[in-house]
């Protein structure tokens, strides 16, 4: 298997719970994979698990390998500070600082690797939130607060927050899913713009929005990876009744 | 199934029990400001002679003299400021630094209990710490840690004299550990209180223990450790039975923390038995003003909170 992103193997648990089942995923460079499935088939868990996010939830466990570039993510050289900023991520809810203003929220990360020079910070501002597809609605008022703006600039400004620190692959966590329909178009146009730079995994239970934006498609069910592919396939013509039955709608 | 009928019977014309109940409870609430008022008005009046005969001179005045009756409140507004700056100096760092050990590292099995402990200390009388302070801390204070200081601070004006270990040191040191379960708790609170979507920001962005809780914790939750701060402050500021145990007694300013002092609250106690005439008045006097630092201090702290507050609208997603 190869990509940007192989998992091996990859197992992860919460206490007990066995939430990812033996998981083999190769994540394409410069596409967008989408993982769909079910509420609570381990989707999350999986994306988390590709920038050691799984690991900060108490009693969470992870087995197997997750390979970035072909170096094991888990590797005792490997630190999880590191592979964050490789690896950026967007939540499900929008998650700005509220104690931030739009700036400084931007250059949040940033700021944390020591980057004082004010030029600099400026042009990464401006670089980030055009990325997001926010310049245009906050460049005016980017001392207002992080949280002053409405929840669909809020998850494109922590998407811009994301991006800022130049990372390689960006995980997105149903990122729409607290978002209205236009807030959700801005996002999905964005992402397929984003595409040629980055790496993107995008987590959804909408399935028109996996057809709409996403190269590959990963499907699971219950903690295991039932079918993996091109998205045409995947919704087309998939091999496993089981994705069938998804996609269609008959259960899910 | 016919049209749905109305499910809450029709109300009631309020009966006069219901009157007494609303009437009952008014009275009671608003007998807080009549005990307020009560409070001021019986100080102020008492306070009256005292008043007339030093005026605005009682507050900058710094003699305490009960045999030719001159009566100065200075000593003891600079008792009081002295050794809550000390307790504030040192309770707050150590109370903050255990709020963040138990609120973000602290398993939840430890957690439980030490926050547990945390609390009962906040409950445990003054007097018993004074005790504690008098017959544990004290020797400690006097033979090693004053000591110490000395040797390394002896050139400022702060650890002049010897160390006897009745002294402002002693009484700073005691107040920050009565202030500190207050501080540690609240602030606990407050660090919890903030949403785990806030640390996995941080941490996504390749942020460390300690710059996650620097940007996503302890900046979320400033006006709940402020005010956490302030409340401490405020316990350090009336502390009575401990300080008037530690302290020394001795009207008068010195910068040294060696020698004794007193406070507002430690003079009242100490005095109010004997006095009589000017000097009871007196003592009333400087209730008051105690009373009016108090009170200044917490407005400043609500001042504080609110413009905190206001910084960070409550209403956007995600919060």
């Amino acid at each position: 298997m190869e990509g940007k992103i192989v998992t091996e193997g990859l197992n992860a648990y919460f206490g007990e719970v066995h939430a990812v089942k033996n998981v083999g995923l190769g994540i394409k460079q410069n596409a967008i994979t989408a993982i769909i499935g079910p509420s609570g088939c381990g989707k999350s868990t999986l994306i988390r698990c590709m920038n050691r996010m799984h690991e900060v939830v108490r009693g969470a466990r992870v087995k197997g390998k997750v390979l970035l570039d072909g170096k094991d993510i888990y590797g005792p050289a490997t630190s999880p500070v590191m592979v964050r900023t490789k690896v950026g991520m967007v939540f499900q809810k929008p998650n700005p600082f509220p104690t931030m203003n739009i700036y400084d929220n931007v250059v949040a990360g940033l700021r944390l690797n020591g980057e004082r020079d004010w030029k600099k910070l400026d042009t990464v501002v401006e670089r980030s939130l055009k990325l997001a597809a926010l310049w245009d609605e906050v460049k005016d008022h980017l001392d207002a607060s992080g949280v002053s703006i409405s929840g669909g600039q809020q998850q494109r400004l922590c998407i811009a927050r994301a991006l800022a620190v130049q990372p390689e692959v960006l995980l997105l966590d149903e990122p729409c899913s607290a978002l209205d329909p236009i807030a959700t178009a801005k996002i999905e146009d964005l992402l397929f713009d984003l595409k040629d730079k980055y790496t993107i995994v995008i987590v959804t239970h909408n399935m028109q929005q996996a057809a709409r934006i996403s190269d590959h498609t990963a499907f699971m069910y219950l903690g295991e990876l039932v079918e993996y592919g091109d998205t045409k396939k995947i919704f087309e013509n998939p091999d496993k009744e089981l994705t069938e039955k998804y996609i269609t709608g008959r259960f899910g | 199934m016919g049209p749905s009928k109305p499910t809450k019977s029709p109300r009631r014309p309020p009966s006069d029990w219901d009157r007494l109940f609303e009437l009952g409870v008014m009275a009671v609430g608003l007998s807080t400001l009549v005990l307020v008022w009560a409070l001021v008005a019986k100080m102020a009046l008492d306070a009256l002679p005292s008043m007339e005969r030093f005026g605005p001179g009682f507050l900058t005045g710094v003699v305490w003299d009960p045999t030719k009756e001159v009566f100065g409140a200075l000593p003891f507004i600079f008792g009081t400021l002295l050794t809550s700056g000390i307790a504030f100096i040192i309770g707050v760092p150590l109370s903050i630094g255990i709020a963040i050990y138990l609120s973000e590292l602290a398993p939840p099995w430890v957690r439980g209990p030490l926050s547990f402990v945390v609390e009962l200390l906040a409950a445990v009388p003054s007097v018993i710490y004074g005790l504690w302070a008098m017959y544990a801390l004290r020797p400690v204070i006097a033979n090693d840690i004053e000591p110490f200081f000395k040797s390394v601070l002896g050139w400022t004006p702060l650890f002049q004299g010897n160390a006897v270990g009745l002294d402002k040191f002693t009484a700073g040191i005691i107040l920050a550990i009565m202030i500190i379960p207050t501080i540690a708790s609240v602030s606990k609170e407050a660090m919890r209180a903030v949403p785990d979507t806030q640390r996995e920001a941080a941490l996504s962005l390749g942020a460390t223990s300690y710059e996650t809780t620097r940007i996503a914790v302890l900046s979320y939750a400033r006006s709940g450790i402020f005010g956490a701060c302030i409340l401490g402050l405020g316990r350090a500021l009336g502390e009575t039975m401990a300080v008037t145990m530690t302290i020394g007694n001795a009207n008068r300013i010195s910068w040294s923390l060696l020698d004794p002092g007193q406070t507002m609250a430690s003079l009242i106690a100490n005095n109010w038995g004997e006095a009589q005439g000017i000097q009871l008045s007196a003592l009333i006097e400087v209730g008051l003003v105690l009373f009016f630092v108090a009170l200044l201090v917490n407005l400043f702290a609500r001042l504080m909170v609110g413009r905190v507050l206001k910084a960070v609208p409550s209403t956007g997603v995600g919060l």
